[in-house]
C-alpha cells in the first residue's frame, strides 16, 4: 500500500432503509482492492455496518468519513439524531430501543454497539442529547 | 459443491444469481447483527427475512447464497436488487432445519 492517506466520504441518507449498508459495502470493496487482509476487512465491515445501520434506524441518517493509512483504518460516522441518553445501558448486549417496524426488518438485536466494540481496536462515542452522535471506529492493520 | 448444485439436488428454486460460489458452511438466523458477526464467507445463509436489507449483509459476509425457506415469497424489489448485485437467492418449501440437514449431507460437512 502507498504511504499516502486515502480518504472516503459517504452520505448515509436512507429514508426507507433500502440502501442501508451500502457505505460499508463500498468501504469493504475499497479495502479489499487495496490488498488489506481479509480478517481486517471483515472487522471493519462488521463494525462500520453496525454504525451505519444505527445512523439510519436511530437517527434518520448521517455521514461516514473513512481514513485509510498504512497503520490503521479509521471510520467516523456522525448523525444529527436524538443522541444516546444512557451510554452504559446502550452498550449492554440485547438492549435496544428499536421500533417494531425496524425489528420486523431484522434490525434491533441490541448487538450493534457490542459488535463495534468487539471488532475494533479503539472505539469512541461522542453523543449529545438532541444534537447527535459521532462514533469513531479504529481498526489497526 | 456450488450453491447451484446444492439447489438442484434438493429441488430448490434459484431465483437470482449465478449460484457458482462454493458452499463451505451453513448459518441460519434472522437478526442481522448476529449474521454479520457470526456467519462466515461461503456459508449458505437460511433466513425467513425477505426484505432488501438481507442483501447488504449477504454481500458484506460474502455468503455463497441466501435460502428463503418455508415457501415464503421474495418481494419483487428484492429479486431485482439481488439480480443487480449478483447475489444468489434460492427459494424452497423446506424448513430451515431441513435445508441445512440435507445440504450438509450433500457437501459432507
Ligand atoms: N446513532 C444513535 N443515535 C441514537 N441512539 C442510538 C444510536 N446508536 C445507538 N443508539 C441507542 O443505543 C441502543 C443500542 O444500540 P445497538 O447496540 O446498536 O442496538 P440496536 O441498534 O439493535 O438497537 C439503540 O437501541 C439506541 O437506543
Ligand atoms: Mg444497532
Amino acid at each position: 500500500m502507498s504511504e499516502e492517506i486515502i480518504r472516503l466520504h459517504y452520505d448515509i441518507n436512507d429514508e426507507d432503509f433500502s440502501a442501508a449498508g451500502e457505505a460499508s459495502s463500498g468501504v469493504k470493496k475499497t479495502l479489499s482492492a487495496l490488498g488489506v487482509s481479509p480478517e481486517t476487512v471483515k472487522k471493519v465491515a462488521i463494525a462500520m455496518y453496525e454504525a451505519e445501520i444505527n445512523a439510519v434506524i436511530h437517527a434518520d441518517g448521517g455521514e461516514a468519513d473513512i481514513e485509510i493509512t498504512p497503520e490503521e483504518i479509521k471510520v467516523v460516522i456522525s448523525d444529527r439524531g436524538p443522541g444516546i441518553p444512557d451510554m452504559e445501558k446502550a452498550m449492554e448486549p440485547g438492549y435496544s430501543t428499536a421500533t417494531e417496524t425496524v425489528r420486523e426488518l431484522g434490525f434491533g438485536a441490541g448487538m450493534g454497539l457490542p459488535n463495534m466494540k468487539r471488532y475494533t481496536d479503539e472505539m469512541y462515542i461522542d453523543t449529545k442529547l438532541g444534537e447527535g452522535t459521532t462514533v469513531t471506529l479504529i481498526v489497526k492493520i | 459443491m456450488t450453491a447451484r448444485e446444492v439447489a438442484e439436488k434438493l429441488n430448490m428454486t434459484i431465483l437470482t444469481g449465478s449460484g457458482d460460489k462454493e458452499v463451505t458452511g451453513f448459518y441460519t438466523c434472522d437478526l442481522l447483527s448476529w449474521v454479520i458477526s457470526h456467519a462466515n464467507s461461503g456459508d449458505m445463509w437460511v433466513t425467513v427475512m425477505n426484505n432488501l436489507n438481507i442483501l447488504a449483509v449477504a454481500s458484506l459476509v460474502d455468503v455463497s447464497c441466501v435460502v428463503i425457506p418455508e415457501g415464503i415469497e421474495a418481494y419483487e424489489n428484492l429479486l431485482e436488487r439481488a439480480k443487480e448485485k449478483d447475489i444468489t437467492l434460492i427459494a424452497t418449501n423446506r424448513s430451515a432445519a431441513n435445508v441445512i440437514i440435507e445440504a450438509s449431507k450433500l457437501i459432507g460437512r
